[in-house]
């Protein structure tokens, strides 16, 4: 029976079962960042001080529902679709078990319904974190673990998948990069669900009163172990989104396989290590401990990060500089697709989680430095560089690729696709610069109030830290609308856009498989191995991609000026032991 | 075009290395080394390191010694909270609890007190103001440290560890004399 479409236009296999299930969780992905967005509007308009916007309880209710929203669910949905993307597609290889990948994603929203459920109820203003001993109802941590048991159902399938595509042989030689770092997003995950089952268990028995108490302490140090490691299945889905998004777009083949691969390693690793970088400011943990594991066992997967950072755009140079694009050292950049969405969301998901998120990251991460960052607006602006920009963006861009491919569909508005990455881009980045700036000068993260009004006592923060948190204001709203820009293509090329096939109704958007007649294919041949080089320039005495050498280079100066910068301002505060 | 398609080399490993590469992973790994042991150098000779001491505790044990500080060394009151000043050197204690930090301290510029610092209830955030120094306060977990105020003027302890409705409520005060 033929269970499998060819994209004409791309040249994707297509396994039914998965292209289904890769359109309900990109599209229960896009649901759960649209209530994201609306809540972190309301988030960064009460930031800004001036505007004021929400009363304190329900800053708090919609600042929980932001972070669980934006970080979880519309995360982890997304990258459901790409883990069956990067196994039954890229591999040609029909998805395994595709009942139980329905249970998975029936859990998941199940479980994302009943969390905001409990959110709005209320009495769950935990903050994404839940700090035990502060408690939030049963339903609230019920909710993350049916969620939690979705997505590990979703990493067996995928596993599963590679499995079934070795053993009928869909592929020759070894698993192409983006499924290998998919993989390796899939392994971190399966620690990150171990780790969240760890602690969320105990949690929900003591909120239902079977347990009579959970060691703050104790919870910090597992919960990060989810916490932190979740973001890390973020930071390795993206780079492959990245490896994949340079393939598509210029042809590019990866500089060295065994670089690519053996960074990806590393994130397996030493990623799970980061836990450390929450608690260097909490009692009870040795400096030996904090040091070690802060620095993810001496950086190796800060070395990484910074390994893909030339890699991907090093990659694309040199197929670049293949199709004659050799003037200079830049004529590859700037001859690069600028008005097409799926180039533009990429380079700036890159460069902002590198320049901004990679290098505040090891910043506040440094054991000591932390002392004068830690719990400081510092660390959203932090995050938002890699999740809300490095993740969010790679995905935006990734959507403007699936919206042909996977749902049939042309682009609706695309002047506003086209513009949609400069946006989102331009209102994170300034947000990210003056949240920075206001942490450096003391302003706490998770705050209703700067002025602490109707306090017993009286503080004052400096006038800039609130020109600050005003610009940053701007920014997050300017944010906000490159999203809802986002929303209205992506909705709007599923109900609106043109079908690529006849066949391409509405419903099947959502999830329902395009008309039978449209799977024309049995078994697709085996996937080749890529053409070897020509010639190899390996081993030559010229650089292949001098361009990105020299951008690498611009980022390790910004990083060590900014990092000693940072000790200075440590060295000044006052002597402690 | 290769990225998503099985590499060239059936043994992935034997793939070339690019000499920019090369270079690249060099450099990168001798700065992440350089930023490794920027930290236990700064133990060694750096002045602003977080000792290890802490011990674990109950709220009424820590409230206890508090209190006993409090009626030692009380020398006035502001808002109704007091304003204690133990004696150089002294071990000076702060709580934190729902929404408050008690009691207000007073110190003298460059003496060293060794502060213990613990909650009564939730997670609470110490962060100190102007001066920005931020740490992570338990219930459950007295944390002890050494520390040498060398600026004089008054201090604000913001606590930025959200604890509830109240939480912009909770501030508390360090007053350094010269």
């Amino acid at each position: 029976m033929a269970q499998f479409r060819v994209c004409p236009d791309s040249g994707f296999y297509f396994d039914k079962s998965a292209e289904s299930l890769m359109k309900a969780n990109a599209v229960a992905g896009a649901v759960f960042l649209l209530i994201a967005g609306i809540l972190g509007l309301g988030v960064i308009l009460t930031r800004w001080q001036e505007v004021h916007l929400l009363p304190a309880d329900l800053f708090y209710q919609v600042l929980t529902g932001h972070g669980i929203n934006a970080l979880i669910f519309w995360i982890i949905f997304f990258e459901m679709a790409i883990l069956y993307f990067a196994s039954s597609t890229l591999l040609r290889c029909r998805l395994a078990a595709p009942r139980w990948a329905w249970l998975g994603f029936a859990l998941m929203l199940i479980g994302a319904l009943t969390n905001n459920i409990a959110v709005l109820q209320g009495n769950s203003s935990v903050m994404m974190t839940s700090y035990a001993p502060m408690q939030a109802a049963p339903h609230f941590y019920l909710g993350l673990i049916l969620f939690a048991v979705g997505a590990l159902i979703g990493c067996f399938v995928f596993l599963g998948t590679l499995v079934i595509a070795h053993a009928d042989k869909t592929y020759e030689g070894s698993i192409p990069l983006v499924t290998f770092g998919a993989l390796t997003a899939c392994i971190i995950a399966i620690f990150t669900i171990a780790s969240g089952a760890i602690i969320l268990i105990p949690t929900f028995l003591w909120s239902v009163g079977y347990i009579g108490h959970i060691d703050a302490a104790m919870y910090r140090v597992i919960w990060w172990g989810m916490g932190h490691s979740s973001q890390q299945i973020n930071v390795a889905a993206h780079v492959s989104i990245w490896y994949l998004l340079v393939g598509v777009l210029f042809g590019a083949r990866p500089m060295s396989e065994k670089v690519s691969r053996m960074a990806f390693l590393l994130y397996i690793l030493f990623l799970q290590l980061a836990s450390a970088h929450h608690l260097l400011a909490d009692p009870g943990l040795s400096a030996e401990w904090k040091v070690f594991n802060t620095s993810y066992a001496m950086y190796l997967a800060v070395l990484a990060s910074m390994i893909h950072g030339l890699t991907v755009p090093g990659s694309m140079e040199v197929a670049q500089r293949a199709k004659g694009f050799t003037k200079g050292m830049f004529e590859w950049l700037r001859k690069a697709p600028w008005g097409n969405p799926v180039f533009s969301g990429f380079f700036f998901s890159l460069v902002i989680f590198g320049f901004l998120g990679g290098i505040t990251g090891v910043v506040m991460g440094t054991e000591q430095i932390n002392l004068i960052i830690h719990n400081t607006i510092y660390v959203p602006a932090h995050f938002h560089a890699t999740v809300a920009v490095g993740t969010t963006l790679a995905f935006m861009a990734l959507t403007y690729l699936l919206i042909p491919v996977l749902f049939r569909r042309e682009v609706f508005l695309p002047w506003m696709a086209r513009w949609q990455p400069y946006v989102f881009s331009a209102g994170m980045t300034l947000m990210i610069l003056f949240m920075l700036g206001a942490g450096t000068l003391g302003v706490s993260r998770r705050h209703w109030d700067m002025d602490f009004t109707g306090a017993a006592l009286a503080f004052e923060y400096p006038g800039t830290a609130y020109t600050m948190m005003a610009v940053a204001g701007i920014g997050g709203v300017l944010a906000v609308l490159g999203g809802a820009m986002y929303l209205i293509v992506t909705v709007g090329s599923l109900l609106f856009g043109k079908k690529l096939e006849a066949s391409a109704g509405l419903f099947q958007g959502f999830g329902v498989p395009l008309a039978p007649s449209v799977y024309n294919v049995e078994q697709p041949e085996r996937l080749p191995m890529a053409q070897p080089l020509a010639h190899s320039q390996h081993g030559s005495s010229t650089m292949e991609a001098p361009g990105t050498f020299a951008l690498a280079l611009a980022l390790l100066v910004v990083f060590v000026v900014y990092y000693f910068i940072n000790w200075d301002t440590l060295a000044a505060v006052w002597p402690l032991s | 075009m290769s990225s998503f398609l099985p590499p060239s080399e059936r043994i992935w490993w034997n793939t070339p290395i690019g000499k920019e590469e090369v270079l690249w992973i060099g450099i990168a790994l001798v700065w992440c080394l350089i930023m490794f042991f920027m930290m236990p150098y700064w133990h060694i000779y750096g002045k602003q390191n977080l000792s290890n001491e802490a011990y674990q505790t109950t709220a009424p044990a820590f409230q206890a010694k508090v209190d006993e500080m409090v009626a030692q060394y009380k020398v006035g009151e502001e808002a109704g909270i007091p304003i204690v000043k133990p004696p150089v050197g002294s071990d000076v204690y702060m709580l934190g609890r729902l929404w408050q930090w008690y009691p207000i301290l007073e110190l003298e510029k460059n003496q060293s007190y060794r502060l213990h610092l613990s909650s009564m209830d939730w997670n609470h955030g110490f962060s100190l103001q102007p001066v920005n120094i931020n740490l992570q306060i338990m219930p459950g977990y007295e944390m002890v440290l050494t520390v040498t105020p060398d600026t004089a003027g008054d201090f604000t302890v913001v606590c930025n560890e959200y604890c509830g409705i109240g939480h912009h409520l909770m501030l508390g005060k360090i007053y350094v004399k010269e």
